[in-house]
Formats: structure tokens, sequence, C-alpha cells
């Protein structure tokens, strides 16, 4: 969806403001939510592409001015809801009024809760062979899915060059709209700034974006 | 928030969907066990040893499984190295993807709208907020995490840190030096 999460080159946002040091949360509220979410993530009740859409489908309004642990709040009530494992009066109550339903997965033990550290993989064996070499030329194509897809705006209709081959990794797009696990094969495409941003950009900088096979077409 | 926080994970637990021991385990590891101290080893050690700089350049996930690190590295975890012709920027402009298991909890400024929206377009004017300024001629090379590879930059080796040690080593590398929006830190600002 062309939505307010994708960012890459708008204007209007300001300098970065980057203290020298912070500390790991700002309220310890902010740890209990990436915690939850985490537990909750590996459930199986939702993976990572179902997660991030459901930011993506907050409010414009919402999603800029939330701090990211609001956001990973608004979206894990939101799918706890949509997913029927709690209801509206249970969180305006802050109480179960019954026992839970059997998850998809079991929950992680504090024991278990290690091996939510290290990052899943989503890379998949090939069901076919790679359509493009290093070195190709392809063009990001010109479209816009409603649903959710992870070819930023700023890439598309524009060509640049293959320049790694990732494997074959669960496309993003197809989770969310078919509801369906498929692998698809993924590319890192580089663009001159030039091409992305027009003749007045800064000739020196180059900028890749991380392609699904089903992005790219031949330039 | 904190309240409205609560509620949920009240409702949870007492569904019986989470167990608030795992939360706080989880939270434990990311404030005390998980930070950018793993990567400046890794970097460290890709400075000291050509032979694991290679191999890190090649499949970083694969060549941090050889450190034995107790915290183990995610797949298709990507180093990309900064030369005297080249330096390197990694942004997620889509959400805030970013290396947790080698750099611990973002930064909140990672996570910021300027930084997501400014950094492919104009990362010159990005590293200057910093206080970064590279030579004009630099190529500068912007990495988007739009998918589930994850980057981080190996830093320049700052000059007269010859014959150190790796912990040494590790002193001079900061967490922004490995995504690009720093330098290493020079010889002279580490105590001997």
């Amino acid at each position: 969806m062309n939505g307010i999460h994708d960012l890459g080159g708008m204007d209007g946002f300001g300098k970065v403001d980057a203290p020298p040091t912070e500390p790991p949360f700002h309220d310890p509220w902010e740890g209990r939510v990436l915690a939850l979410n985490r537990i909750m993530g590996a459930t199986g009740e939702w993976n990572i592409d179902v997660g991030r859409y459901w930011i993506e489908t907050l409010p414009p309004a919402v999603y800029l001015s939330s701090s990211y642990y609001k956001k990973w709040m608004l979206r894990l009530e939101r799918l706890c809801l949509a997913r029927g494992l709690i209801t509206e009066a249970e969180l305006s109550s802050g109480h179960a009024s019954g026992p839970g339903r059997p998850l998809k997965k079991k929950s992680a033990t504090p024991a278990e809760a290690d091996g939510l550290l290290v990052r899943r993989s989503y890379s998949r064996p090939a069901t076919a062979a790679a359509r493009f070499e290093v070195g190709a030329r392809v063009r990001a194509k010109n479209i816009h899915p409603v649903s959710h897809t992870r070819l930023p705006r700023f890439a598309r209709g524009h060509t640049g060059t293959i320049e790694r081959i990732q494997g074959c990794h669960v496309f993003p797009d197809a989770t969310v709209a078919e509801g369906v696990e498929r692998a698809e094969w993924l590319y890192t495409v580089t663009f001159e700034a030039t091409e992305l941003w027009g003749p007045d950009a800064d000739p020196t900088v180059r900028t890749s974006i991380e392609a699904f096979e089903p992005y790219l077409e031949a330039a | 928030m904190q309240l409205r926080v609560r509620a949920l994970e009240t409702v949870l637990t007492e569904k019986g969907y989470v167990d608030p021991a795992a939360l706080d385990r989880i939270i434990e590891a990311y404030e005390t066990r998980i930070g950018p101290h793993i990567g400046a080893r890794v970097v460290a050690r890709a400075w000291a040893d050509p032979t694991f700089k290679k191999a890190l350049l090649a499949d970083a996930s694969q060549a941090i499984e050889t450190l034995g690190l107790e915290q183990k590295v995610g797949d298709h975890l990507i180093a990309v190295e900064n030369t005297a012709s080249t330096h390197n920027m990694i942004v997620c402009t889509l959400c805030s993807c970013y290396p947790w298991d080698v750099l611990g909890l973002p930064p909140a400024w990672y996570k910021s709208t300027p930084y997501r929206a400014r950094t492919v377009k104009e990362p010159r004017t990005v590293l200057a907020d910093f206080g970064v300024t590279l030579p004009a001629d630099k190529t500068i090379r912007v990495w988007d995490s739009t998918a589930e590879t994850r980057f981080i930059v190996l830093p320049m080796r700052p000059e007269g840190t010859e014959g150190w040690s790796e912990e040494r080593l590790a002193s001079l590398v900061t967490r922004d030096s490995m995504i690009g929006t720093g330098l290493a830190k020079t010889a002279s600002e580490v105590a001997a």
C-alpha cells in the first residue's frame, strides 16, 4: 500500500535528533511491549510481514504521532483482537473474562525465550532458477499493490543493477495478501542517485534496495 | 500508556498466552547482554585477522558463528566494508529493520521519520546532523533494508592502531560507525 510508512525521499521532517547516549528503554512499558510482541509473534498467529502490515494500516496521523513502541502496542492490541485472542471488553477491563483459546504454537517459557532473541530465517529452497544475474540491468516495476509490499515508492519505475543475489526468501506480498508462504528470489538492486532523484542529485550517492523478483523486470 | 500496556499484559497472561517471566527474560537480555559491544568485537577481529575479514565479507552470519559468541546471530547478516573510496550507510525506509543481534536495540533516531526519509536521498546532510563530513568525491553507498537481510558496516580501521590487541581495537568501534552515521574513534580518542 502507498502508506505513510513508505518514507524514503520525503521532505519536511527536519533534522535527525541523535543524542550521544540513550537508555535501552525510555520507560519500562516500552520493554514490556517489545517482549509481548516477541512472545506473541512467535505463537504462529501471524508472521513478521503481517505484523508490519498492521502497523502500516494505522491511520497516518496516528502513525506519525506515535513513538516506535506505541506503534508496536497499537499493532499488538489490534492483532490480538482481530485474531479472536482477546475481546474489547477484556481490554477495557484489564482482565480476562475466560480462558484463552489454543495458540497455533505454544507460548515460549522463560527457558525458551532466549531462542526468540535470534532473528528467524526467512530463506527457503529455490523452486526455479533465478531470472537475473549479477550485473543485469533491471527496472523496478511501476506497481502500487493495495496490500503489503516491500517495494518502496522511491524505487518504482527506476532502473538499477543487480548487485547481489540473496537466495530465495519468503515473499511478504503473498503472505499478507494471499495468506500463503511463497518463496521468491531476492536481489540487492543498486540505483544511481541521479536515476532516483533526477539530474540535480548528488552523483556520488548510490542506493540499494532488497528487491524480490516479482518487483523487477528486465531493462 | 503504562496502564494500557499493563492491561494488555494482564489479559494475555490471564488467558495463558504469555508467561511474564519470559517477558522479563527478553527485556533483561536487551538491557544487559545484547548490544553494540558484540558488533565491536566482530569489527575488531576483522581488523586484526585478514582471513576472518574475508570470511565476514563473504558471509557475516557464518563467519560470526565461528567466534563462538554467547549470543547467536541470525541468517543473512551482511557486512559491508568502508574503504578510502566508499562509505556505507544503513537505513530502513519502510519500517526500522536493524541488526539487533549484533547491535542491540536500535536507537530512537534510527527509527525516526527524518532518518528514514532523508538517508536514501541526501545522506550527506544526514551525516552532517551527526557531525560527520566526508570528502566530496567519496562514494556514499546507502543500503535500504527492505527484506530479511540485515547489514552491518565494517568501518575503516583508524591510523596508528597497528599492533593493538583486539580488545583495544574494539574500544574504537562505536555503534554509529557500524550503522554508517559515524566513523571509528581515532587512536588518540581512546585512552592508552
